[in-house]
């Protein structure tokens, strides 16, 4: 019996054991998949052209119907009906996301389209002017309202990303029942709708302080009141999945909490923390509705976010849109474009940040090696 | 030969053989850390009953006045007749339309993304989508404004013409039908479905993989895998990501107030002019109004926000129970 085991197999295998390979489609499902379609497309447009009508929507919705039937009854016939149906679903799927991703898109490209030039036409200026006309009382420019989303975005991340920070770390640290329910209060906050938030400075600020009572530093805190949920869930996240032997091993050699906190937990998180800023940041930077009743806008340079008017690259759209030419609206869309560049640069520095450094990387020993004690 | 010592046997009394007593009081460095981030929540949560509690102040007039007919009216005309539901019902018009078209389709990227495209474009895309999640709403708005309205003229116009006897799409004004409930809730749908897709995709991944390949093994269909495999394991989570979604939808005020066109009173047609948005009324409307008219507002607003919160901490729960069943 152990004899035949330990014996050298007698017939090595002649070829390597390749994986076998399955080919994604087949000439005959490309023929059916391209065959339907074109059928499609062409009888659709056959009829379109007899009645005369000329509806490029219609066209497209009847010949994707039609495509949709024809394709499912060629599958039936040949596959039968689970495979049709399986077929189908992939057709829908694929559709449905590409329809999606490409609507999406071109809203990025027909904003892109559109704002482009209008910076490029004016380059360095339109960054710079402000929207009182300069001296020939034509050169405008969304330079006072990106000054003032820097300031009031740069203040309302100062005010909350601290608050965040202690938050995520009071929700993850603390065993106090409290910290549920002001896990519960920041869920909660995500979805206050954003007008809410500015009603509440409004009324509780700009009403009782008159004309004074708008500013950019107003601004930021009702910004800050949007991004401090944000921030914090995202920190939360973060600070939620730092190995918990880490914590241990440092209260096991006998450090406070403190200590563990700030010199444990924190710098291991410290790169998803800052992804957690950074994306509070975008998603508060094309914030409109807090700054509809607080910043003021206007259309002057003002370096001071805490007092008076403020202009802001959200509040300039709003004012552009609703101008009546063509020009105003022009300048609206490049705003738009300087506002969602900024925004989606600011996402990918975010991942960019979020990718580069492993999260869970131990942090480098400082340079005293001997703690105080 | 090595000689090995002998161990001396050591003396030892077992009385002397005391636990060592730690000392469990926090040092005050810890008090004070502690102190510290509980304050920190506790500003959390003070602002979020602050901004109830001042809201609820300003908007006591109002509901001292009208009581249950602010919450019955279905014409909304400040400061004499404010029925909230005349701009209410437009709100969550928007977010039905806009759920109902978004929730499909960021299935469809979710399950494109997770089983249909190749692997390595995974992150890719999962990157695109949330990308495509922190555009700002008003350039959302500014683009329905610009370029929806006028795309879907014709679709909505033929709609109108020839599906006119279902009641949805019975129309008041032949004619016009930019600036509507409906256009509005399509840019919402649009806004909305990076958020849908990306929760519904994350818990869709964490279905069990053995449970799929098992499907796939046994002869079944990709199909037939989602439909009864992943669909069923994420249904929480997709419900979860829609409530959020619809928070979001409800809450949504810059893309309304650049599209949709002023409204007080609900209306049936969705395809043409009439019912307004309680966030783009209080948008439009708030700083020039009276002292009363701004209290009605504000419990207008407070109504959307009861109804958002609803929404989303719904959503929060079951996703939450989702991610739960999941571990």
């Amino acid at each position: 019996m152990s004899q035949s085991v330990l014996d050298p197999p007698t017939a090595a295998p002649a070829e390597p054991d390749r994986p076998q390979r399955k080919r994604r489609a087949t000439n005959e499902g490309v023929v059916e998949i391209v065959g339907s379609a074109v059928a499609a497309v062409a009888t659709i447009w056959l009829v379109f052209a007899i009645d005369g009508v000329t509806a490029w929507f219609g066209l497209f919705f009847c010949s994707y119907l039609l495509f949709f039937t024809l394709y499912g009854i060629v599958s039936w016939r040949k596959y039968g009906v689970l495979r049709m149906k399986d077929r189908l679903a992939t057709v829908a799927v694929w559709s449905g996301a590409v329809l999606a991703l490409v609507v999406l898109l071109a809203v990025v490209s027909y904003v892109t389209v559109k704002g482009l030039p209008v910076v490029l036409s004016k380059f360095p200026s339109f960054l710079i002017h402000d929207m009182t006309g300069g001296k020939n009382g034509n050169t405008f420019g969304v330079g006072a309202a990106i000054v003032g989303t820097v300031e009031q975005v740069a203040l309302a991340t100062v005010i909350s990303v601290p608050i965040a920070y202690l938050t995520a770390t009071y929700m993850v640290e603390s065993r106090s029942p409290l910290a549920r329910v002001v896990r519960n209060v920041v869920d909660a906050m995500t979805g206050t709708p954003s007008i809410i938030a500015g009603l509440f400075m409004y009324t509780i600020w700009v009403v009782p302080h008159g004309v004074n009572g708008k500013s950019g530093f107003i601004a930021a805190i009702t910004l800050s009141i949007m991004m401090l949920p944000v921030t914090c869930r995202a920190a939360l996240e973060v600070i939620r999945i730092v190995p918990g032997s880490l914590r241990e091993a440092a209260l096991a050699l006998g450090a406070p909490q403190w200590r563990v906190v700030l010199r444990v937990v924190i710098p291991t998180a410290r790169v998803g923390l800052i992804t957690a800023a950074i994306l509070g940041v975008a998603r508060t930077a094309g914030e409109t509705a807090e700054v509809l009743f607080t910043a003021g806008g206007g259309p002057h340079y003002n370096f001071n976010p805490f007092q008076g008017n403020q202009d802001d690259l959200p509040l300039r759209i709003y004012e552009q849109v609703f101008q009546p030419s063509a020009q105003a609206i022009s300048i609206g869309w490049g705003a738009a474009f300087v506002l969602m560049v900024v925004v989606l640069a600011l996402f990918i520095l975010a991942r960019l940040v979020g990718s580069s450094g492993s999260m869970f990387r131990v942090p480098r020993r400082s340079r005293s090696t001997v703690e105080d004690p | 030969m090595t000689a090995i010592a002998p161990v001396e046997p050591v003396e030892w009394d077992p009385a002397d053989d005391i636990p060592i007593v730690l000392d469990k009081r926090q040092t005050g460095a810890d008090r004070a850390f502690r102190i510290l981030l509980g304050s920190s929540g506790a500003i959390v949560l003070v602002l979020l009953v602050g901004m109830l509690t001042f809201l609820g102040v300003k908007s006591w007039w109002a509901l001292k006045t009208f009581k249950l007919d602010f919450f019955t009216g279905t014409v909304w005309s400040t400061p004499i007749h404010p029925g909230v539901l005349g701009i209410l019902v437009g709100s969550v018009l928007i977010a039905v339309i806009a759920i109902a078209v978004a929730l499909p389709v960021a299935l469809s990227i979710a399950l494109m993304i997770n089983e249909y495209a190749p692997p390595r474009f995974r992150g890719w895309l999962t990157g695109l989508v949330d990308l495509l999640a922190v555009i700002p709403s008003i350039v959302f708005g500014f683009w329905g404004l610009e370029a929806l309205n006028r795309y879907m003229n014709g679709p909505v116009s033929w709609l109108a013409d020839h599906l006119g006897f279902i009641p949805i799409f019975r129309t008041t004004e032949p004619g016009n039908y930019a600036d509507s409930v409906f256009i509005c809730g399509l840019i919402v749908a649009i806004m909305i479905v990076p958020v849908v897709a990306s929760v519904s995709r994350e818990v869709m991944a964490q279905a069990p993989r053995d449970a799929c390949e098992a499907a796939l093994g046994l002869g079944g269909t990709k199909w037939g895998t989602v439909t009864d495999v992943i669909l069923p394991f994420a249904r929480n989570g997709i419900v979860g990501g829609a409530l959020l979604g619809i928070s979001r939808a409800l809450g949504e005020t810059m893309a309304v107030v650049l599209v949709l066109s002023s409204s007080n009173a609900v209306s049936k047609a969705i395809l043409g002019p009439g019912n307004g948005d309680v966030a783009k009324q209080i948008a439009d409307t708030f700083p020039v109004s009276g002292i009363h008219s701004q209290s009605e507002l504000t419990l207008a607003g407070l109504t959307l926000f009861g109804t958002t919160l609803l929404f989303s901490l719904g959503g929060r729960v079951i996703a939450g129970r989702a991610a739960r069943s999941a571990s």
